[in-house]
């Protein structure tokens, strides 16, 4: 069992039938609503999907990491999404279609440090 | 310096602005509101894709809910606010727009913005803007503290924020069966939304005990459980609205029988690849667990917050000092009405101190009438109301924040083999070794500094945003540190940029407009050892 998405016939705040998204994570199909994060996509997914709910794999450890903070802050959640790496998944939109890959190698120290080394 | 000359660089749009407020919150919301109300020109730069904030983080627009008020306390108030500065042609509200620089300009403050369109965060090639405030009001927020223990890492282990984030935004309970602990009164919304997501919450643990609560709450409250938080509210109006607040959720949590349990922490979290059981102890009255009184909890999910911590980078960068001591310490500095250390720039909201929404919105209102004050629109008679309504909001936040300080003795729930630094992965085993190697007395306040080069710990990308006060304390600095250590906290909070930005997005903009301000840099020795 994991995180999973409030049904919509029992939720307080009445929510409309949303429409699905789907996107892939490591090449398996994943399927949230539309309006979601890819974070939340990945969480409801949870150990159905071959990364277990999981988003990434620490350097160090290799150990499994999720979301931690939900709002952008702490930086446990980057992904790639269509090649764009260090992407923080709990701010991004989960579109249809959208290929995201989870990352295991050392994080950036700053976003712009890695992009440079990649550039130079 | 920068030089006009020097922002008409390629892509970056230049503009004069009147009052400029930094976030969308309550407070940012409310400032808005009343610049306008005493004729300033307004623009609010909003990071996230809408407004609202924390407090009102609320369902995107493709996800439409007819009773989405049920979620939120005060949401006319969200949504009127929102409608009239919508509606206002003075007022410009730019969301997906982050503030991640502040420099020195000729004559104002230059505020560095990077625009991302709406659900597309860490995209590259954003639009950049640099906007000229004559007043500027900082409004940022706070975030999650969390205090590491063992398996504080694990998927599955979340901030209270993330708990509370997921069931308002996304309809999404973080588990089915959730343990829900730390500190604070911020513990039972978070519990309460969680049930409302049809989540069992399996218990609220609360760290402080019934001694440390008393003193807090005041001599009102008699017994533990979620019954203080009732018996402690009566009285004083300007709390009214919180009292009612407040006893929702304990009505919420009695009703679906939850255990609200005090002098109660979490000492691990275990599982393979996710959290799978929680263990709690009891704790004595300085936080340490009471050996023996562990108990195992099947859980798969654990939302643990012990407060928050102020996001102070914008305000830093504008020049804002940092009050060092007394009830607001580690907050930005501000006077009654939110003017802080640095001319022309004014604060409010959580960045000034943890108060909850009620406080956010009326010294996001002082702040804004002040700013706009500055700028010649004199305030309207309504000040002396909103600085009576600020006292009693005040003196209400700092008992709570006694009531749910951490003690020092949450200290012993950090083994040597918890990952205090979660981005670089650096255990407390770590850095108390290298303490220990390269202790000396007289090298104390570098010493700490270059621990820190040596661990790398808080140097990731969230620059120690989440582990920089539990850093300092396992190396005996800063608060709430061990005893007896006299070594002064390490500056964690200076960060050289406010929000993530791409080389290529920096390379966008001429060099000489590239952070190089002293409020902004960091030696670049902390960047790259
Ligand atoms: C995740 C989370 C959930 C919370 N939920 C509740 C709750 O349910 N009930 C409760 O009583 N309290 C809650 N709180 C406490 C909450 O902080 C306050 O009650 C209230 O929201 C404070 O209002 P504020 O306007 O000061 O700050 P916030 O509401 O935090 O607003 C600050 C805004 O500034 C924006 N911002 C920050 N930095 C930048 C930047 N560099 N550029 C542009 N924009 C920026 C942020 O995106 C945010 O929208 C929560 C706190 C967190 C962290
Ligand atoms: S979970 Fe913290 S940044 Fe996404």
């Amino acid at each position: 069992m994991s995180a999973r998405r409030v049904d919509p016939a029992r939720d307080v705040a009445r929510t409309e039938t949303a429409e699905p998204v789907t996107i892939t994570v490591d090449g398996e199909p994943v399927t949230g609503v539309r309006g979601q994060s890819i974070a939340g996509v990945v969480m409801a997914a949870g150990r159905s999907a071959s990364t277990g709910g999981a988003l990434r794999r620490t350097a160090g450890a290799g150990a499994p990491r999720g979301v931690f903070c939900g709002i952008g802050v702490c930086f446990d959640c980057l992904v790639t999404v269509d090649g764009v790496r260090d992407v923080r998944a709990c701010q991004r939109r989960a579109v249809e279609g959208a290929v995201v890959t989870t990352q295991g190698e050392p994080l950036p120290a700053r976003v712009e440090r890695v992009e440079g080394e990649r550039r130079g | 310096m920068v030089e006009p000359a020097d922002l008409a660089g390629a892509g970056a749009e230049v503009r004069d602005v009147e009052v400029l407020v930094v976030g969308g919150g309550p407070a940012g919301l409310a400032a808005a509101d009343a610049a306008r109300r005493s004729g300033a020109r307004v623009v609010l730069v909003e990071g996230g894709d809408d407004v609202g904030g924390q407090y009102w983080r609320h369902l995107p627009a493709e996800r439409p809910a007819a009773a989405e008020a049920q979620l939120h306390h005060g949401w006319s108030t969200f949504a009127g606010l929102r409608r009239t500065l919508a509606g206002d042609p003075g007022c410009e509200v730019l969301t997906g727009a982050s503030v991640w620089a502040v420099e020195p300009g000729a004559g104002a403050l230059v505020v560095r913005v990077l625009v991302t369109p709406s659900g597309q965060a860490d995209a590259p090639g954003r639009r950049h803007l640099a906007l000229r405030p004559a007043a500027l009001v900082v409004a940022t927020g706070a975030h999650d503290l969390t205090l590491p223990f063992p398996g504080w890492d694990l998927p599955g282990v979340v901030t209270g924020g993330a708990a509370q984030a997921f069931a308002k935004s996304e309809r999404l309970a973080v588990g089915e069966r959730v343990v829900v602990a730390g500190a604070g009164p911020f513990l039972l919304p978070v519990a309460s939304s969680l049930l409302d997501t049809g989540a069992r919450v399996l218990e609220v643990a609360e760290a402080a005990g019934p001694a440390q609560l008393t003193r807090g709450w005041g001599p009102l409250l008699t017994g533990g459980g979620a019954g203080v938080f009732a018996a402690g509210l009566s009285g004083v109006g300007v709390l009214a609205g919180k009292t009612r607040e407040l006893a929702g959720y304990v009505a919420a949590l009695t009703a679906a029988r939850v255990p609200y349990r005090t002098a109660t922490g979490v000492v691990a979290a275990r599982g393979d690849g996710r959290v799978e059981e929680v263990v709690l102890a009891r704790l004595d009255a300085t936080w340490a667990p009471v050996p023996g009184t562990e108990r195992v909890v099947a859980a798969d999910a654990l939302a643990v917050s012990h407060g928050f911590t102020p996001r102070l980078e914008v305000a830093l960068a504008a020049g804002a000092a940092v009050a060092g001591s007394g009830a607001g310490a580690g907050f930005v500095a501000v006077d009654d009405r939110g003017a802080t250390s640095a001319p022309g720039v004014w604060a409010a909201g959580e960045v000034t101190g943890i108060g909850g929404a009620d406080a956010a919105l009326v010294e996001g209102a002082l702040a804004g009438l002040a700013a706009a004050e500055a700028l010649g629109h004199p305030a309207g008679p309504e000040v002396d109301g909103l600085l009576r309504r600020r006292r009693v909001l005040r003196a209400f936040a700092d008992r709570l924040a006694a009531a749910h300080a951490p003690r020092p003795g949450w200290l012993a729930q950090v083994t040597d083999d918890t990952v205090v630094c979660r981005c670089e992965e650096v255990t407390a085993g770590r850095l108390r070794s290298v303490a220990q190697a390269t202790a000396s007395a007289a090298d104390a306040p570098a010493g700490s500094r270059s621990l820190r080069l040596t661990t790398r710990a808080g140097l990731g990308p969230c620059q120690g945003r989440v582990c920089g006060h539990a850093v300092d304390a396992v190396l005996g600095c800063g608060l709430p540190a061990s005893t007896g250590t006299t070594r002064p906290p390490v500056s964690h909070q200076r960060r050289p940029l406010a929000v993530p930005v791409r080389l290529g997005e920096l390379a966008d903009l001429p060099p000489a407009t590239t952070p190089t301000s002293p409020a902004t840099s960091q030696p670049t020795s902390e960047e790259t050892p």
